[in-house]
């Protein structure tokens, strides 16, 4: 069985916003929100320079895992849409996962990640044309999550016991 | 923000996720609805059902909201995060004293503050690459808008406005040489580009650009030293090959047309150009910024071109004309220095905006800008200027806008940005608008044959 189950490549081909938590060298987890894009059967998010403490975080500690919980950016909880459960409820997931950081061309690596961060988000390919006012935003690494364990909650609601799906590495 | 503003916040949400880390090593999230007490510090919430919270973990709690856009994307980003560690209160239940916080809301800190706050943060990770890697790594744009942005190229209409306003001038005289203006209006703009990016070399330095918080599009210097786009001798390369453009076209505008007058405007230009931030003379740094700025993106640019013509004649004529661009261009710099006053008055630079009060800065605009309008009505009453420059009085509404800006948003560098854009269209329109009055007083009396003392 893959680690991501369709009804949760579906969540996340739909997700906006998913929060990538990392652990801190004090053993903290630390949530961050991130843009997911589905890329095969894994799952890259970028980071700007700006925002970097995470990379080093992910180098420090590979283990991961990413959430889709948040309704409003799931696409709501209309019913007949991908990842919406029939009756309409929309479901949550979490992708437990080893990241890695890939940092070997800041400037346009992560580019090629831009037509589908574009269909999420018609204005962020628009927002490059600020690279020069603000460049540091545009200096981007990738991060790339392979999924581990999936836990998916098909209705959302998690005082129900999610459906936990391990990878073929993990088992 | 403080624990208590941030749980206030994390009390209103409807998405919160629950964090902590699993004996496998794996963090995991997992929504949960949360019980807030901000004023105590308290957060509970239940288990997830069918997942172990262990007790004396350390877990978070973060709550992230957007608004989906119609057409996709999103805004009003923010997420707060409380962290603590897991305490069971019975069965299936949990609380966690708050020890920690940590929140974003893009309403607090829109894109420009966000950004110069993570600089610093950016810049060290660039350094931490670049040793890990061992070379080089740094941001990067490419060259022409590395060299757009470095040498603040948009900011050359306070020269070319005295530039060519001195070629109309010497034009209106019956002086009037293509090549040379040509070439005087390239080496003036090669000067001008050089003092920028002297100015950011020698402001880096000082610490007055790093200790800038608030910079804008229009203050703070260009950023790209702060960037690490460039390097320190990258700059000082940038800066060399401008003022040697300007040398080597300079050289051959005095073998073309030289002068003493040339030569003597054109050293008063020099010195004003590198001690403007460079040491030990730093007139910036003395509160002599919009003096020296005055006196070389006015009398000094327009005397320069207009002598260029002449060869060597100077008229009341040309220093008069120069007098509005000069106080214009004088204000771009006052007004610019506006936000930046807390970052220069750490680094020294005592400008004006730093020594004196609101009150006495808005002031001191006031009486700059009325002077300006005044200079040209004056100069045109005693037969100086010609009628038609009057038409820059047109400004006048333009003028009353940047007052209405300072007044308003004085300390709010992001919202007094209108106003700085509008301060220097004011310069720019002005010049623009006696080049025009110029340019239809030569057309008046070479065409139309009237008489040059009624226009």
């Amino acid at each position: 069985m893959p680690a991501l189950p369709d009804p949760v490549a579906r969540l996340l081909e739909r997700a906006l916003v998913g929060e990538l938590t990392v652990v801190a060298e004090d053993g903290r987890p630390i949530a961050y929100p991130m843009v997911p894009i589905l890329d095969g059967d894994r799952i890259v998010m970028t980071s700007s320079a700006l925002d970097c403490r995470k990379l080093g975080y992910i180098k420090a500690n590979p283990k991961v895992c990413l959430s889709l919980t948040d309704p409003a950016a799931l696409g709501g909880v209309t019913g007949g849409e991908p990842g919406v459960e029939p009756g309409g409820a929309i479901g949550r997931a979490t992708i437990q996962g080893d990241a890695r950081v890939i940092e070997d061309d800041l400037h346009s690596g992560w580019e090629r990640l831009l037509p589908a961060i574009g269909r999420k988000d018609p204005s962020i390919p628009a927002l490059l044309k600020a690279r020069v006012g603000f460049p540091l935003m545009f200096e981007r690494a990738i991060i790339e999550l392979t999924p581990v364990r999936t836990l998916y909650w098909p209705d959302g609601r998690t005082d129900r016991a999610p459906t936990v799906t391990a990878s073929e590495a993990a088992r | 923000m403080s624990t208590t503003a941030d749980l206030a916040k994390l009390a209103t949400t409807d998405a919160a996720v629950l964090s902590w880390v699993e004996r496998d090593g794996y963090p995991i999230n997992v929504a949960v609805a949360v019980d807030v007490e901000p004023g105590q510090g308290i957060v509970r919430f239940a288990e997830p059902a069918g997942l172990e919270v262990p007790a004396g973990a350390q877990i978070a709690i973060t709550a992230s909201h957007i608004r989906p856009g119609p057409q996709g994307g999103f805004d009003e980003r923010s997420h707060v995060t409380a962290w603590g560690v897991a305490t069971s209160t019975s069965r299936g239940h949990f609380s966690f004293l708050v020890t920690r916080t940590w929140s974003w809301d893009e309403r607090d800190a829109p894109l420009p503050v966000a950004y110069e706050r993570d600089v610093p943060k950016a810049r060290r990770y660039f350094e931490a690459l670049s040793a890990e890697r061992g070379e080089r790594i740094r941001p990067r744009l490419s060259p022409g808008w590395l060299l757009f942005r470095a040498t603040r190229m948009p900011f050359l209409t306070a020269t070319l406005a005295p530039v060519l306003l001195g070629i109309a001038v010497a034009a209106r005289a019956g002086f009037f040489d293509l090549v040379s203006a040509a070439i005087t209006v390239v080496a003036a703009c090669a000067v001008q580009l050089g003092l920028n990016v002297a100015n950011d070399i020698f402001d880096t330095l000082a610490g007055a650009d790093d200790a800038n918080a608030t910079p804008t599009k229009f203050s703070g210097g260009s950023r790209v030293l702060q960037n690490a786009l460039i390097s320190m001798r990258g700059m000082s390369l940038l800066a060399i090959g401008c003022y040697g453009v300007a040398l080597v076209l300079g050289l051959v505008l005095l073998l073309m047309r030289g002068s003493t007058a040339l030569v003597v405007i054109s050293a008063i230009g020099l010195f004003i150009s590198l001690g403007y931030t460079m040491p030990p003379f730093k007139l910036v740094y003395r509160g002599l910024g919009e003096i020296a700025t005055a006196i070389g993106f006015g009398p000094v640019m327009l005397l320069g071109a207009f002598t260029v013509q002449t060869r060597g004649t100077l008229t009341w004529e040309a220093f008069l004309a120069s007098v509005p661009v000069a106080l214009l261009v004088a204000l771009i710099l006052y007004v610019n220095e506006i936000p930046d006053r807390a970052g220069d008055a750490k680094a020294g630079k005592r400008t004006l905006p730093v020594r004196w009060s609101e009150v006495a800065v808005i002031r001191g605009w006031d009486v700059a800008a009325a002077a300006t309008f005044l200079a040209v009505a004056a100069g045109v009453a005693v037969g100086l200027l010609p009628v038609p420059t009057l038409i820059a009085l047109l400004a006048i509404p333009l003028a009353r806008q940047v007052h209405g800006g300072l007044v308003r948003f004085y300390d709010n560098p992001y919202a007094l940005m209108a106003s700085m854009g509008a301060n220097i269209q004011l310069h720019m329109t002005v010049g623009t608008l006696l080049v025009v009055g110029y340019v239809a007083a030569i057309a008046s009396q070479s065409w139309l044959g009237i008489h040059p003392y009624l226009w």
